[in-house]
């Protein structure tokens, strides 16, 4: 009891903290390799040149989770690109210049830099041997195969407007939309790869164009808008902090198309470090690594915390839940439905929902994960005392017994077994869910695996993936010693 | 004492019970005896307060139910389940002394008790560790004798107590109840359909039948003047009843 009060307390003065921590600068980044190099290289040019300590903030999923997070205060900068700008967020494909786009921000209490250097545009590619047997070398070039090429398109590619519908209709190509298939941005390099497909969105800076001779379709209708690299930030910051502002404005034109392709080259194919890469760039010494063992210890409190708490959670609610389902039979049906509902929501779409509400960092996973684990508790507690033998709560009654009294004493000890078969489901589950937090920049076990898939480098998942999957037998090697300690004796089957 | 008093009870307008009248004395064995839907299951969970009832009283020692709390009424009335019923995920000790510490006795108070009631229904003492599961049927009934002993009630109301017992250990517990009752000096009200425990183990039987009592007496008495003609069938109907010689 104690200790649940002791957590309870926790919960409310921790989880404040821990997504407003200090009043450091925030810096995010994009879950992709170039986003991850210019958030390393904007971190790295704030430190030299102030004191204030930086959070980095890199692979946190997709634009809009990004844009959400710079609005509601979680980060203070990251870098973007100008037609992602233009077309995502303000929703004005018109808008082309630099100072268009700063004006129509300036609106919403943000600011961009001047373009970093470089244009990272979208653009289609094809394997070098497919190009040369169908004769590509542009876009319209397509339209000969365009029934029988199988394609494979990033989701934010196949949804944006200046994406694949504008792009379609631009060079009139009608794709057999069987052969269209959404996949993870780093994901489909693989499938391309493995002939599974034959056609794919890609950055123009992107170093796999080169590492998979790939080539790269042109776009002769001038289809593509600008990507200029900028920084955005929130007014709020630039005022508060001019200095570190400038720092980053230092940056502007410095990074040249082949600079960043080479960086990304590094980092992709020669699987050199984001900070050791940006370090080189700015002609400094790499930071002082505090070596891996450190890492996954900093990686398995996170994910600790994030687990932990969606359990007390779950227990603290699930449970009292699952028993009002059981006694109010209306009520109990929009309890397991409501809980059923949420479960289906894909998790990175539940995460988007939660940004509004509670801004980056591990509040919304938190509270993704705490809905998350709710559904196998409820559920579990509503079946385990629904299946104990009613004659056992009616002759608990004939014995005198209050309804509390039957509740503690007879109806959740008979229950107990399934109850935490329930709970144990919503742990494991928990865990490997957990790992999606570091999309919005909660940490954990996921941070390696995200940033580890958008370098396509299998190692780096794997300093976060086997954890988890440790963490996970754990987990169950605990809930075994659970079920001896918490299950009546006289319901376990004899050893 | 135990009394039911002009008793009637309906279901959504279908009566079950009508005008029931039924007298204990003080330190008798009584059967209610019936078929199934006889409405003697629904007699029991009257008398067990675990349903309100349309008319009449219910009295223990010429108190009513219904000015006690359902605790209150509990101690007063000790209930042997079917087939025991004892909760699978406790000790058969715990099983015991659950309704004592419910109520607040002291841990000697309960193993002082426990250990008295243990002797009376002579059941080794290994016994009480063992969990239902790992229990006889004869060891269970005995544990929830004890357990319907354990708070000293005025009457005991036993459920079918040998229903689920084989016919040869039927035979050796139904000696040993008797003999149980004697010793423990309750007033006892056996709910039964089967002619033949009521017979051995009471001295007056009441029969049920389509929710009125048919006929109260001895066995002798329904044997021999039966009230009515479903009397002499329900009695026929059991395939073994003990010769006119062996009733007192």
């Amino acid at each position: 009891m104690a200790a649940m009060l002791r957590g309870a307390l926790a919960l409310g003065v921790l989880v404040p903290c821990a997504s407003f921590a200090a009043d450091g600068i925030v810096i995010g980044g994009k879950i992709f390799t170039e986003g991850y190099i210019l958030g390393e290289i904007g971190a790295q040019a704030i430190e030299a040149s102030s004191q204030v300590p930086v959070t980095r903030k890199l692979g946190m999923g997709s634009t809009g989770i990004l844009f959400e997070a710079l609005k509601s205060g979680a980060i203070d900068v990251y870098p973007d690109y100008t037609g992602t700008l233009a077309e995502a967020i303000l929703k004005r494909p018109e808008l082309r210049s630099l100072d268009e786009i700063r004006q129509a921000l300036s609106g919403m209490g943000l600011t961009i830099s001047g373009s970093l250097g470089f244009n990272d545009t979208y653009a289609l590619a094809v394997k070098e041997e497919f190009a040369e047997q169908h004769g590509l070398h542009s876009i319209g070039d397509l339209i000969p195969i365009e029934s029988t090429v199988r394609a494979a398109f990033s989701y934010e590619f196949m949804d944006r407007k200046d994406g694949y519908p504008g792009l379609v209709g631009s060079y009139h190509l009608s794709f057999n939309p069987k052969d269209v298939n959404r996949m993870e941005h780093t994901l489909s390099f693989q499938a391309i790869d493995n002939n599974a497909v034959d056609l794919i969105d890609v950055y123009s800076t992107d170093a796999k164009i080169k590492k998979l001779n790939l080539r790269v379709l042109k776009d002769d209708h001038n289809y593509f808008p600008v990507y200029q690299a900028v920084w955005v930030a929130r007014k709020s910051f630039v005022d508060a902090h001019p200095r570190e502002w400038q720092a980053l404005l230092g940056l502007e034109g410095k990074i040249s198309e082949e600079a960043m392709r080479d960086m990304n080259a590094q980092a992709d194919i020669q699987k050199i470090s984001f900070e050791k890469i940006a370090a080189q760039f700015l002609g400094a010494a790499k930071p002082e690594s505090k070596g891996w063992l450190h890492e996954v210890e900093r990686r398995t409190k996170e994910h600790l915390w994030l687990v932990g708490v969606s359990l007390l959670f779950s227990v603290l609610v699930g449970i009292p839940l699952g028993v009002t389902a059981v006694r109010f039979h209306a009520t109990g049906q929009a309890i397991l439905l409501s809980s059923a509902l949420i479960q289906t929501v894909p998790s990175l779409a539940l995460l988007c929902f939660l940004i509004p509400v509670f801004g980056v960092g591990t509040k919304p996973a938190l509270a993704a994960l705490c809905l998350y684990s709710l559904l196998p508790v409820v559920l579990n507690t509503f079946t385990g005392i629904r299946a104990v033998n009613p004659i056992h709560v009616e002759n608990a009654h004939a014995f005198g017994l209050n309804g509390r009294q039957v509740l503690f004493r007879v109806v959740l000890p008979l229950a107990s077994p399934t109850l935490l078969a329930g709970i144990k489901t919503a742990t494991i589950v928990s865990i490997g869910t957990a790992t999606l937090a570091a999309l919005v920049g909660a940490g954990g076990y996921g941070a390696p695996i995200v940033s580890g898939l958008a370098l396509n480098d299998i190692p780096t998942i794997l300093t976060g993936a086997v954890p988890a999957a440790l963490m996970a037998l754990v987990a169950h090697g605990i809930f075994e010693l659970l079920g001896v300690l918490l299950i009546p004796a006289g319901l376990r089957r004899r050893p | 004492m135990l009394e039911l008093q002009n008793i009637s009870k309906s279901f959504e307008g279908r009566p079950v019970l009508a005008d029931v009248n039924l007298t204990v004395p003080k330190g008798a064995t009584h059967a209610l005896i019936g078929s199934s839907g006889s409405g003697k299951t629904t007699l029991l969970r009257i008398t067990l307060g675990l349903i309100p009832f349309d008319q009449g009283y219910v009295k223990i020692n010429d108190q009513a139910l219904l000015s006690f709390t359902q605790v209150e009424w509990a101690d007063r009335i000790g209930y042997v389940p079917q087939d025991g019923g004892l909760f699978p995920h406790i000790s058969a000790r715990n099983n015991v002394a659950l309704i004592a510490k419910m109520r607040g006795w002291a841990k000697s108070k309960i193993d002082a008790r426990v250990e008295e009631l243990r002797r009376v229904v002579d059941l080794d003492a290994e016994i009480l560790t063992h969990f239902p599961r790992e229990m006889s049927g004869g060891q269970k009934q005995r544990v929830a004798i004890m357990r319907a002993a354990m708070m000293d009630p005025a009457v005991m109301l036993l459920d079918e107590p040998m229903a689920a017992l084989d016919p040869l250990i039927r035979r050796t517990l139904q000696r040993e109840l008797k003999s149980i009752f004697q010793r423990l000096g309750k007033t006892v009200l056996l709910v039964t359909h089967d002619l033949g425990e009521a017979v051995y183990l009471a001295e007056q039987i009441t029969m049920l039948h389509e929710g009125r009592v048919v006929q109260t007496g001895s066995y002798r008495d329904l044997l021999l003047s039966p009230a009515t003609d479903f009397v002499s069938h329900f009695i026929n109907a059991q395939r073994t009843v003990p010769d006119v010689s062996e009733v007192q």
